[in-house]
C-alpha cells in the first residue's frame, strides 16, 4: 500500500487544483469586470452639445469650454492636501469631502473635484497638476448664450445628479444633462455621443498602448442642431414689453403650429445658469417664491379665460342651432335668470347679435346662448357633456401635447363636476347654476397657450396643429405627424365666420378699436378676469388679470397670440396693447406706434403686485 | 555519454520536460517583454537571460549524464556534505536579496546554492536508506534520517528562507516508501487539521469542541475494553497543540508571516495591502476564461499588475493568457511527468535509485503542489518556484541535475544488477 502514496497525492492535488481553476476562471465571471477596470483606461471625448437656432437660423446657444479637475480615488498617491486645496481655490476640509464623495461614488472611476475652472484659471491650475497623481483636467464644453432672452424656453445644463445616473448608466459623474425647457425636452438629440479611447495601462498608471488595437475606441459625435420655431426678435420684443409685468404671451402660426413666441415674465438672462455661479443663482431663483421667475406662466398658469371664452361660447351656440347670425338681442344692461338673479353687462350699443355681441363683448347675449346651448337637451347634465366635448376639439381641458416638458391641462368641467358639487341626486342643478361659463369666469381655467391654440383654429376656421417648438433637427425640417397632422375641432368651418366678423369688428368699433394696427386687418377679443385672493382667512378683490387674444392677418392668418398679463386691468389696456405691438412687430418689422410702445415700456405693475402684501401687513398692524 | 545511454533513457520523461521548459520560457517572455520588436537573444532581458540558463543547462544535463553512474552513489555522502558547506559559506560570503542570505554573486549572476543541495540530500538519502542495515522501523535509523533532513533545513533557515527549508517536507514521501510508520503520516495530518482549524476559529472554540467531542464518544463507545486515559491523552495533546499553534502564531510570527495565514482565512482582507499579490494573481487568472486572452495579450500581465509574475507567479500568466484550457494542459503535464519518475522509481531494483527516484518525485510535487496552490489561492504565500517556468538559473539547472542523475540511474539500471 506504501506504493501507491504518490498516485494518491499526485491525483488528488489535480482533482482540487481543476476544480479550483475551473471555479475561478469559468464560474465566477467578475474578475473579467475586475480585470478591465484594473488594466483598462478609458479617456473619454466628450462631445459638443447640439447648437439652437431661432426659426431663421439666428444661433441662440453654442458652446464654450471649460476644464473641471477630475479625482480617480484609487490612483490618488499621497500629496500635500493644503497646497492642492490652495491651487483649487478650497479650503482643504472641503478638498478631502469631495475627495471622500468620490470615493462613494467609485474609487476606480472619476469624479469631479472642481468644476469648470474659466480659461485663466486652467492655465495657472494645468502646469502644477503633475504634482497629484490621480487628479487630472477633463474638458468639457459649456453653454454659451448669444442671446439674454428664452431663458424658460431654453431650459439649461447642469451636471448629472446621482438620480440621472442611476436612471440611465449612459450617464457619469460630470457628466452634463439638460434641465427645463428645450435642453430637458431634446437632451437625447442635443447630448450627441461620447467617445471613448481604451488604454492599457500598467501598474504605474502609465499608458502601454490602445487597448485591442483600437478595436472597440469609439469617436464622439456632437450633438444634433435644433433650430426652435422661435422668432428670435419677436421673443426679445415680447420680453421686453413685459418687463416689470407678470404673466405670458403666447404667439403661434396658426398654419403650422409652430410657437413663434413664448414669453413668460419675469424671467431671467440665461447666462447666470452657466458654470460655477449656477448653483448659487438656481437657487435663489428657486426659492422666490414672489416673482417665481422658474415659472412658465405662459405654460403653466391656469386662469380663468375672461371674455376671449365668449367666442367659443358663440361658436357652440351656432354648431348646436340654438342661435342665428341674423338674431338680434337686446341687452338690457344685464342678464337676468330668476329670483333676482342677474349677470351684469357694461353699456353698448344694442341690439346686439353673433357678430356685434362678440365686438361689444356683451355678458347678456352670451349668457342666454349659453343657456340655450345646455337647456337643448333633456338634462343639464346631457347638456354640459355636449358642450365640452365641443370644447375638448379645441385642446381645452387637457395637455396639449406641444414639446416642451411642463404645463397644466386647466379644467372643463363635466356633468360629474357639477354633479359631485351640487350633491346631485339629492338636489338638483339647472343650466343657470354654470351660468358664468358663458363669459370665461366659471369653472373653465386655460393656459395661454392653450387659449393661442384657440384663437389660432378660429383663424384656421376649424383646425389647428398642435403647437410645437421644435422646427428642424440638423437643419432637416420634423417629420413627426403629431406636429404636421391637422386636429379638426367640431365646429363646421361656415360657423366660424360670425365669430371672426365680430372678432375684426372689436377692433372696427368695439372693445380694441384703439388698438388698430395700420394697414392689417386684426381680429381679436378682450378679456377681463376677476382676480381675488384670500389673505389671513379673508377675500379681497385684487385688481383683474388682463386677457386679450388676437390674429391677423384676417383672411391669411400668419400670427395667432394670446396675452396674459397679472393684475393688469382691463384687457384692452396691458394685454391689448401688448398683442397689437407684437402682430405690428411681426408683420411689419418696424414700430409706427411709438406712443402705445413707449406707454407700454415706461409702465410698471410693481405696485399692483405689492398690494397682496401691503394689506397683509395692514391686516396684521 | 555513450549511444546505448543515450537509446536507454526515458524519453518520455525527457519530451515532457522539454515541453514544460519551452511553455515556461514563452510565459518569462510574455511578463517581461517591453518592446513588440524585441530580440530574444538579449542577455540584458530576463527573458534572454533565460533563454542562456536554458541552453547552459542542457550543456549540465550532458555532463551529468556523461559521468559514470557509480559516481553518484559512491560520492553521495561527499556531495550532501559539499552541499553543506555551501550552504554555511553563505553566512560569510553570501549576498543579500530582499532581506535573504540565499546567493553568491559572481559579478552580473548571482546562484543560489539551496537549488542544488536539495540533489545532495536526496543522494544522501538514497546512499543511507539503501545501507544494508539501516531500517526505518528502528527509532535510531528514523533520528539518522531525519539528521540527515534537518541539517540542510536549520542552515537555510538562517538563510532566512521559510519556503526553500518547506521543500525538504518532500522526503516524507521517499521515507514513507521505505517503512517510516504510519503515525508520522497520521500525526502530521492531524497536525495540519488542527493548526487550520485553530487559526480559523481560535483556540477556545477548537479545543471547546474537540473535548466535547471526546466525552461524547467516550459515552457512546459501548466497548469494554476502553481506555479512559487513551481519550485523556487525546485531549490534552490537541488542546496543546492547539494552544501552541495560537502562542506561536500570534507571539512568535511576524506580522507579515501571520498576513499570508490570514488572507487565505479570513473573510474580510485588504487587497491594497497584505492580500495584494495574491488579489492580483486572482484577477489575473480569473480573467482568462476558458481559452485565456492570448499570448502577450494579457491585460494584467502586461500592466505588470502580479507582483514577482515572471518568478512565483507565472503561473497567473498562464491562466490569463491561456485560460482553463493552458492551466489545465499545464497540471496534468506536471501530473504525468510526475506519476512517469514514480513509474520509474517503482521499477528501480536498486534501493539507492528507487529512494533517489521517490525523492525526486517528492521534491517535483512539493514544489507543483505548493506553487499553484499558493497562486490559486489555496496556500500561504510561500516563496517556492513553479519547476521549469519560474524565471531562475539555479531553480532550472538544480531540477535538471536531479531529474537527469535519475533518468541515468534509470538507463543503466539493468547493468548495475
Amino acid at each position: 500500500m506504501r506504493k501507491l502514496l504518490p498516485l494518491v497525492i499526485v491525483i488528488f492535488s489535480v482533482v482540487i487544483f481543476l476544480a479550483r481553476l475551473f471555479y475561478v476562471q469559468i464560474v465566477d465571471e467578475s474578475y473579467g469586470d475586475v480585470s478591465q477596470n484594473i488594466a483598462i483606461r478609458k479617456v473619454y471625448d466628450y462631445p459638443q452639445r447640439g447648437y439652437i437656432f431661432d426659426r431663421n437660423g439666428k444661433l441662440l446657444v453654442g458652446n464654450q469650454p471649460a476644464y473641471d479637475v477630475m479625482v480617480v480615488p484609487n490612483d490618488v498617491k499621497d500629496f500635500d492636501t493644503l497646497a492642492l486645496a490652495d491651487l483649487l481655490n478650497l479650503t482643504p476640509k472641503r478638498l478631502k469631502e469631495r475627495i471622500d464623495d468620490a470615493i462613494v461614488y467609485s474609487p476606480r472611476l472619476a469624479s469631479v473635484v472642481t468644476p469648470q475652472l474659466t480659461k485663466s484659471e486652467y492655465a495657472y491650475v494645468q502646469e502644477k497638476m503633475y504634482k497629484y497623481p490621480g487628479f487630472y483636467i477633463q474638458k468639457r464644453s459649456l453653454r454659451d448664450y448669444n442671446v439674454s432672452h428664452s431663458a424658460n424656453v431654453l431650459g439649461y445644463i447642469a451636471e448629472a445628479n446621482q438620480r440621472d445616473i442611476a436612471a440611465n448608466p449612459y450617464y457619469q459623474s460630470g457628466d452634463f444633462i439638460g434641465r427645463r425647457g428645450v435642453e430637458q425636452q431634446y437632451e437625447d438629440l442635443l447630448k450627441g455621443t461620447r467617445g471613448v479611447k481604451l488604454f492599457l495601462r500598467d501598474r504605474f498608471n502609465r499608458n502601454i498602448k490602445p487597448y485591442k488595437n483600437k478595436k472597440f475606441d469609439t469617436v464622439s459625435q456632437k450633438g444634433k442642431d435644433l433650430s426652435l420655431t422661435i422668432d428670435s426678435e419677436l421673443q426679445a420684443y415680447g420680453e421686453k414689453l413685459m418687463k416689470n409685468k407678470r404673466g405670458g404671451i403666447v404667439a403661434l402660426q396658426p398654419k403650422t403650429g409652430e410657437i413663434l413666441s413664448l414669453v413668460t415674465a419675469p424671467s431671467y438672462d440665461p447666462e447666470i445658469l452657466v458654470g460655477r455661479k449656477r448653483s448659487r443663482n438656481y437657487t435663489k431663483m428657486y426659492y422666490d417664491s414672489i416673482s417665481r421667475p422658474l415659472y412658465n406662466r405662459a405654460l403653466q398658469a391656469a386662469y380663468p379665460p375672461g371674455s376671449p371664452f365668449k367666442t367659443l361660447t358663440d361658436l357652440i351656440a351656432l354648431e348646436e342651432n340654438v342661435t342665428e347670425i341674423d338674431e338680434t338681442y337686446y341687452c338690457n344692461g344685464g342678464y337676468s335668470y330668476g329670483r333676482g338673479a342677474r349677470m351684469a353687462c357694461h353699456h353698448h350699443k344694442n341690439p346686439v347679435d353673433a357678430i356685434s355681441g362678440l365686438a361689444y363683448s356683451c355678458n347678456s347675449y352670451f349668457a342666454q346662448a349659453y343657456r340655450r346651448t345646455i337647456e337643448k337637451y333633456d338634462t343639464p347634465q346631457e347638456g354640459i357633456e355636449a358642450w365640452r366635448k365641443h370644447l375638448e376639439s379645441f385642446g381645452l381641458g387637457n395637455y396639449l401635447g406641444y414639446d416642451l416638458p411642463v404645463g397644466r391641462k386647466g379644467l372643463v368641467p363635466d356633468a360629474d363636476y357639477y354633479n359631485r358639487a351640487y350633491n346631485y341626486p339629492k338636489y338638483r342643478w339647472y343650466a343657470t347654476a354654470t351660468l358664468s361659463n358663458s363669459i370665461g369666469q366659471g369653472e373653465v381655467l386655460t393656459t395661454p397657450i392653450q387659449l393661442a391654440n384657440v384663437v389660432a383654429a378660429i383663424s384656421n376656421r376649424g383646425w389647428y396643429i398642435t403647437p410645437h417648438i421644435l422646427k428642424e433637427v440638423d437643419h432637416k425640417p420634423i417629420k413627426s405627424a403629431t406636429y404636421t397632422e391637422k386636429n379638426y375641432t367640431t365646429i363646421k368651418p361656415e360657423n366660424f365666420d360670425p365669430v371672426i366678423e365680430g372678432m375684426y369688428n372689436a377692433f372696427n368699433y368695439g372693445t380694441a378699436r384703439f388698438l388698430r394696427v395700420p394697414g392689417i386687418d386684426v381680429c381679436g377679443k378682450t378679456g377681463t378676469a376677476e382676480n381675488k385672493t384670500r389673505i389671513n382667512g379673508k377675500t379681497v378683490q385684487l385688481e383683474d388679470h388682463s386677457i386679450f387674444v388676437a390674429y391677423a392677418p384676417k383672411d391669411d392668418p400668419e400670427i395667432a397670440i394670446a396675452v396674459f398679463v397679472e393684475n393688469g386691468g382691463y384687457g384692452s389696456t396691458y394685454a391689448g396693447r401688448i398683442s397689437s405691438l407684437m402682430i405690428e412687430k411681426y408683420l411689419k418689422d418696424e414700430i409706427e406706434r411709438k406712443d402705445l410702445e413707449k406707454w407700454i415700456l415706461s409702465n410698471s405693475l410693481e405696485e399692483a403686485y405689492a398690494k397682496p402684501y401691503l394689506i397683509e401687513e395692514q391686516m396684521e398692524n | 555519454m555513450s549511444q546505448r545511454t543515450f537509446f536507454q533513457l526515458d524519453w518520455v520523461s525527457i519530451l515532457l520536460v522539454i515541453i514544460l521548459i519551452g511553455f515556461g520560457w514563452g510565459n518569462i517572455y510574455s511578463t517581461t517583454v517591453t518592446d513588440v520588436n524585441a530580440d530574444i537573444l538579449d542577455f540584458s532581458k530576463i527573458y534572454g537571460k533565460q533563454i542562456l540558463w536554458i541552453i547552459l543547462g542542457f550543456l549540465l544535463v550532458i555532463i551529468v549524464l556523461s559521468i559514470e553512474v557509480r559516481f553518484y552513489e559512491r560520492f553521495a555522502n561527499v556531495i550532501y556534505l559539499v552541499a553543506l558547506l555551501s550552504l554555511l559559506g553563505l553566512l560569510f560570503f553570501g549576498k543579500t536579496i530582499a532581506g535573504q542570505t540565499a546567493w553568491y554573486s559572481f559579478g552580473s549572476f548571482s546562484i543560489q546554492p539551496a537549488e542544488f543541495v536539495k540533489t545532495g540530500v536526496a543522494l544522501a538519502m538514497a546512499k543511507f536508506l539503501s545501507e544494508f542495515h539501516v531500517n526505518l522501523k528502528n527509532f535510531k535509523d528514523q533520528l539518522k534520517a531525519f539528521g540527515i533532513i534537518f541539517a540542510p533545513i536549520l542552515l537555510i533557515m538562517l538563510q532566512p528562507d521559510a519556503g526553500s527549508a518547506l521543500i525538504y517536507l518532500a522526503f516524507a514521501i521517499p521515507l514513507y516508501r521505505e517503512g517510516l510508520p504510519h503515525w508520522y503520516l497520521t500525526i502530521a495530518l492531524l497536525a495540519g487539521l488542527f493548526f487550520v482549524l485553530t487559526l480559523k476559529f481560535g483556540f477556545a472554540i477548537v479545543s471547546a469542541v474537540t473535548v466535547l467531542l471526546l466525552t461524547l464518544t467516550f459515552l457512546l463507545n459501548k466497548s469494554k475494553k476502553k481506555k479512559l486515559w487513551l481519550y485523556i491523552v487525546s485531549g490534552f495533546l490537541v488542546v496543546g497543540f492547539s494552544l501552541s499553534v495560537s502562542f506561536i502564531f500570534n507571539d512568535v510570527l511576524q506580522p507579515h508571516q501571520q498576513d499570508r495565514f490570514d488572507v487565505l482565512l479570513d473573510d474580510e482582507i485588504d487587497i491594497k495591502g497584505t492580500a495584494f499579490n495574491l488579489y492580483q494573481s486572482q484577477v489575473a487568472i480569473g480573467s482568462g476564461g476558458l481559452a485565456g486572452k492570448g499570448w502577450l495579450k494579457g491585460t494584467q500581465t502586461q500592466g505588470r499588475f502580479v507582483p514577482e509574475q515572471h518568478t512565483d507567479y507565472i503561473f497567473s500568466t498562464v491562466g490569463e493568457e491561456w485560460g482553463f484550457i493552458g492551466t489545465t494542459i499545464i497540471v496534468l503535464l506536471f501530473a504525468v511527468l510526475i506519476l512517469r519518475l514514480y513509474f520509474l522509481a517503482e521499477r528501480q531494483k536498486s534501493q539507492f535509485n528507487r529512494v533517489f527516484g521517490y525523492s525526486v518525485v517528492g521534491i517535483l510535487f512539493f514544489h507543483f503542489f505548493v506553487n499553484i496552490a499558493m497562486v490559486i489561492g489555496l496556500f500561504p504565500t510561500v516563496g517556492i518556484p513553479l519547476p521549469f517556468f519560474s524565471y531562475g538559473g539555479s531553480g532550472l539547472w538544480g531540477f535538471l541535475i536531479l531529474i537527469f542523475i535519475f533518468l541515468k540511474l534509470d538507463a543503466k539500471r539493468i547493468s548495475l544488477n
